[in-house]
Parts: structure tokens; sequence; C-alpha cells
């Protein structure tokens, strides 16, 4: 058996471990916020890699968050976000919401097929997909468009994966004394299962937006030559370019936008912990 | 019982949507874009309004013979020694943070954080980190392991460029891996865990020896989720370096990026090389799936 101090020099060296690992994953972090609320304008000068007194700002300042918003005009692309994230989360959850019920609850031919599909898709190449999707975009005349950003995203055999995993677990006999009752499927979907499912929704829902509100090739891609459409993740290294000499907006900016994130993270931490990759084993 | 026409036509309606998007967004991209890999088609064919026209292997030759498609599939295969190092450092990150002390909630949040950030985001960050006079420099010299007088920029460095972005795409992944792993530890019966700590193993060993072989299948999933993320790396290429310096950075699907939209719009050479990459990934799925079959862990001819 160890001895007590023996003991407690473990645990000590567990938690010291932990910290040098939790200062690797969090220290870019604390410094942007040092810098992004570091006044920049006190007379001595400040310079954000005169360390390490660039991670304790001595003046404390909002001013960079208004400079950045105001002469970068963040509050465009802050739109952008919002409007391109809005619109596939609403179109991820109602796509997959429908599909996953007749895949969990209704029998009929070709589903099978169908679901095995999707399933391949899991297993697809589709990393040069964004070839071919962006010539589809161009022909359709939704290149340069939120909808041309959103449209090939939102269904996803996750998406559906994760809801079919939910109705799945309903019990039979309740679809089975609707049915008696004369409730049509679309009655079902929307009166039964949906309510249901509201975990599985919400779960769904606050990934697709992270995911959404960090993605940056494709948009960029999608929104190749629409500058003014540009979501804050595209905008952000255009931002990084203007205010080369000015770190400290560039901080702001990237606050502004990490902090939603963050807000998001916190309130929903064990959906991110448990892992949603588990709820579609 | 036969199903009614109605529930059919229900069912079909209910999963319209889905199968469209799929099929034009998913399933098209993927059969057509092999097609264009044997094609003659460039942004002139879309202002013509010309087909593809068909060239048989023409463009893989044009590929293979490409200098730049060399050094970016040399580059993307070399991004695999991230592989490892990943899988192991979130194993035992993921061992640490199981144990059942006060506090390991803040930890495993702590360590997620990075992989909800931006990848636009970690470029501003780390590009401070990076630069000549940035913080990973200050460190070296702090520790007296560089001489100020030799420090250089290290994405700006060919011999350095390749190496910190792998940092980033490490620190953006260990925490994504560590909850996968954090799955499969729970399912290791802590009776083993205690019978060895009976046994005098300490903690390197128990590691080694348990938590390991009992982890494998976790852990070769994991391994081929990572290593087709390495070799088809992009995103932090283009906005750390963009390939440069040098091309020291430069990797395969840089190459069909670059072809495609980034400056050639020469959709078939493009696609070619995106055909031979997922060749180049399915050989790895491959490798993985042998691994995964063959040889049945040993314990169980001990036991």
């Amino acid at each position: 058996m160890k001895t007590a101090p023996v003991k407690l020099i473990g645990v000590a060296a567990n938690y010291l471990v932990l910290s040098l690992i939790a200062l690797f994953a969090i220290f870019p972090f604390l410094w942007t916020l040092a810098i992004s609320i570091t006044d920049k304008t006190v007379a001595s000068g400040v310079s954000i890699f005169d360390f390490p007194q660039s991670l304790f700002p001595k003046a404390i300042t909002f001013n960079n968050f208004f400079e950045v918003y105001r002469v970068f005009g963040l509050e465009k692309y802050l739109l952008n976000s919002i409007i391109i994230s809005s619109l596939t989360v609403i179109g991820t959850l109602v796509v997959s919401a429908m599909a996953a019920y007749p895949l969990s609850k209704m029998t009929f031919p070709g589903r099978d097929l169908i679901f095995g599909a999707m399933l391949a898709t899991l297993v697809l190449p589709s990393e040069t997909n964004f070839i071919v999707n962006v010539l589809s975009l161009n022909k359709m005349g939704l290149l340069g468009t939120y909808w041309g950003v959103v449209i090939p995203t939102i269904a996803t055999a996750f998406g559906i994966f994760v809801m079919r995993q939910t109705y799945v677990a309903v019990p039979d006999s309740l679809l089975e004394a609707a049915r008696m009752d004369g409730a049509t499927e679309f009655q079902i979907l929307w009166r039964i299962m949906v309510p249901l499912s509201r975990p599985a929704l919400t779960a769904l829902g606050i990934f697709t937006l992270v995911n959404t509100w960090n993605s940056y090739f494709w948009p960029s891609v999608a929104l190749l030559g629409a500058d003014n459409l540009q979501p804050l993740s595209v905008a952000m290294l255009k931002l990084k370019g203007q205010f080369n000499h000015d770190s400290f907006n560039v901080a702001a900016g990237a606050m502004i936008m990490m902090i939603p994130v963050l807000v998001v993270f916190i309130a929903a931490q064990r959906l991110f912990m448990r892992g949603l990759e588990g709820a579609v084993k | 019982m036969k199903p009614k026409a109605a529930t059919i036509f229900t069912a079909y309606l209910l999963l319209a949507p889905a199968l469209v998007l799929m099929l034009v967004f998913t399933f098209y991209p993927v059969l057509y874009g092999a097609y264009l890999g044997f094609t003659k088609y460039t942004a002139a064919n879309l202002g013509s309004n010309t087909p593809p026209t068909w060239i048989g292997l023409e463009n893989f030759r044009t590929v293979l013979s490409d200098e730049l498609f060399r050094i970016g599939l040399v580059n993307s295969l070399k991004y695999l020694i991230i592989v490892p190092i990943l899988q192991i450092a979130s194993l035992a990150v993921a061992v640490l943070v199981n144990k059942q002390l006060p506090g390991m909630a803040f930890f495993r949040a702590a360590y997620y954080i990075p992989v909800i950030t931006s990848i636009s985001l970690a470029a501003v960050m780390w590009d401070w980190v990076f630069t000549r006079e940035g913080l990973l420099n200050w460190l070296l010299e702090f520790f007296k392991i560089i001489d100020p007088s030799g420090s250089f920029g290290w994405l700006l460095n060919p011999n350095t460029a390749l190496w910190a972005i792998m940092l980033v795409t490490f620190w953006r992944g260990f925490g994504y891996y560590m909850v996968l792993y954090l799955g499969g530890l729970q399912s290791i019966p802590s009776e083993l865990e205690e019978a060895a700590l009976l046994d005098g193993a300490n903690a390197w060993q128990r590691f080694w020896k348990i938590t390991v072989p009992l982890m494998r299948p976790t852990i070769l999933l994991c391994s081929l989720l990572s290593s087709l993320a390495a070799i088809r790396v992009l995103e932090e290429i283009l906005v750390f370096t963009n390939g440069g310096p040098l091309n020291s950075t430069y990797t395969v699907l840089m190459y069909v990026y670059q072809k495609s939209f980034g400056l050639d719009f020469d959709y078939g050479v493009a696609s070619a090389a995106g055909l031979l990459l997922a060749v180049v990934g399915f050989v790895l799925s491959y490798i993985n799936f042998r691994i995964t079959r063959e040889d049945p862990p040993k314990r169980e001819a001990k036991a």
C-alpha cells in the first residue's frame, strides 16, 4: 500500500500535468483576450510581443472593439454569419427530422437501399466535391448567394442518423394508437415524434450552429467574388490583413467571433463531452 | 402486410428533400467528378458553354508528371507523422481526465475549446505565436534553447513551416480524440486496473499493457479518421501559408484547389488529382481495416 504523502505527491503531479495541458489549450484565447482589451493609446507605447507584460495589460479599454466594429464594418460580416448559420441550422433540422421518420417508423420498398446509400456517404471520398458543387451552383445561378452556401450542406447522413436514433426509441404502440385514432403520418411526425425528440433536435442544432459558424473553406469557395456576403470566419483573414499593424483591433475582432461559440459551448458542455458521434453507433 | 400506396407516397414525400439534396450535392459530385478526371474541362468551357471532352488518361499523365503534385503528395504523406503523436497524446490525456478527481469536468472542457475554434481564428492567434518576435521564440529564448540572434519566423522558414502547422492541427485535434477515447475508456472494467495496481504495475506499464491493448478498436478507428484528415489537409495550409514558403507546405488538396478555383480553373486536371488522392485514402483505409481484422488480441490465448 502506498503511504499518504506519496499519494499526495501523485495527485499533485496529476494536477500539474493537467494544468500545463490546459494552459497549452487555452493560452491563445487568454493572450488574445488580453490584447483585445489593452489600451494601445498609452504614451509609453505597447507591443503585443512584450512578454510577459502583454499578457497582463496595465490599462484596460473596450475601444478596440468599437474601433474594429466601426472601421472594418464588422456588423456586415456578423450579420452574414448569423444569416448563414440560422438558415443552415433550420434547414438541417427540417430535412433530418423529416427524412429520419420513414427510415425509422415506416415500411416501404427501397428503405434499406436508401438507408445503405446514406451510410455510404460516410465513406465516400468527398474532399473534392467542392469542385462539382461550385459548378452546379453556378449553373443554378446560386453561386455567390446565401443559399448557395447553405443548400449543399444541410442534408447530411450524420443529421439523419442522429434523428433516426431518437425516433427508433419511441415505442411503436404510441404510433399505432395514434394511427387508430385516424392520425396521418404527417400528424404523427409533427405532434408526436418532433416533440419527443426535442433533446436530439437541440443537440443537432447546436452542433450544426457551431460547425457552420466556424466553417471556413466551403463559404470562402461558394462566395468567391461575393465578398459582401462572407461570414465572419472568412472575413477574419481579411481583417488580419487590413489591420496588420494594429493587432489590438484584430484581437478584438477575433473575440467578437469567438465569444458566441464559447457561450454556446459552456451552456451545452455536456453535449460536446458526450460526443454526438456516440449517438450514431 | 403489403404497405399501401398512400404510405409509400408519404414515405418518399418525407424523404424527398434529403434524397434530392444528397443526390445533387453528395453523390453526383463523386460520380461527375470522377468523370471530369478523364475529360478536358476548363473555365473556357463554362464561358462558351461547351461540354467536357473525353481525353482518357491525359489528365493523369499531366498530374503525375507535375513536380508540384509530387511535392504536394510528399507533404500530405509527411503530414501523417502527426497521426501517431496525436493519437497517443489524446489517449494519454483521456486517461488523465478519466481519473476520479475533482475538477476533471473543467479540464475536459478546457481541452475541448480548441476543437470548437474556427481555423481562421486559430490562424490569427497562432500567427502571433510563430512570428519572429512571437511567443514561441520568446519561450525558446527564455529557456535558452535558441539564441536570439538566430530567431526566425516559424511559418516563413521552409524547414519549419509544415511542422508549425502540424502543431496547430495537434492543438485543434487532441480534445476531439480525447472525447472519443473517453467513451472507450469507460467500458474498461476497473477491476483490471485495480488488479494491475495490486501487482505493483506503475502508471506507464498500466497504460501500455492494459489501456492500449484494450482500447485497440477505438485507437484504430481514431487513427483512420486522423490519417484521412491528415492526407486531406487544406484549410490549415490556406489560412497560414497558402502552400509556401518555397512550396514547403504545399499539399495534394492545395494542388486540387489551385488547379480548380485558386489559380488555373482547370476542373479536369483538378478532378484527376482528386481521384488520385481518393485512391491514397482508400489504400490507407484498407490497411487500417486489415490491421483491425487480423491478429486478434493475444490476451485471450493467455487467459
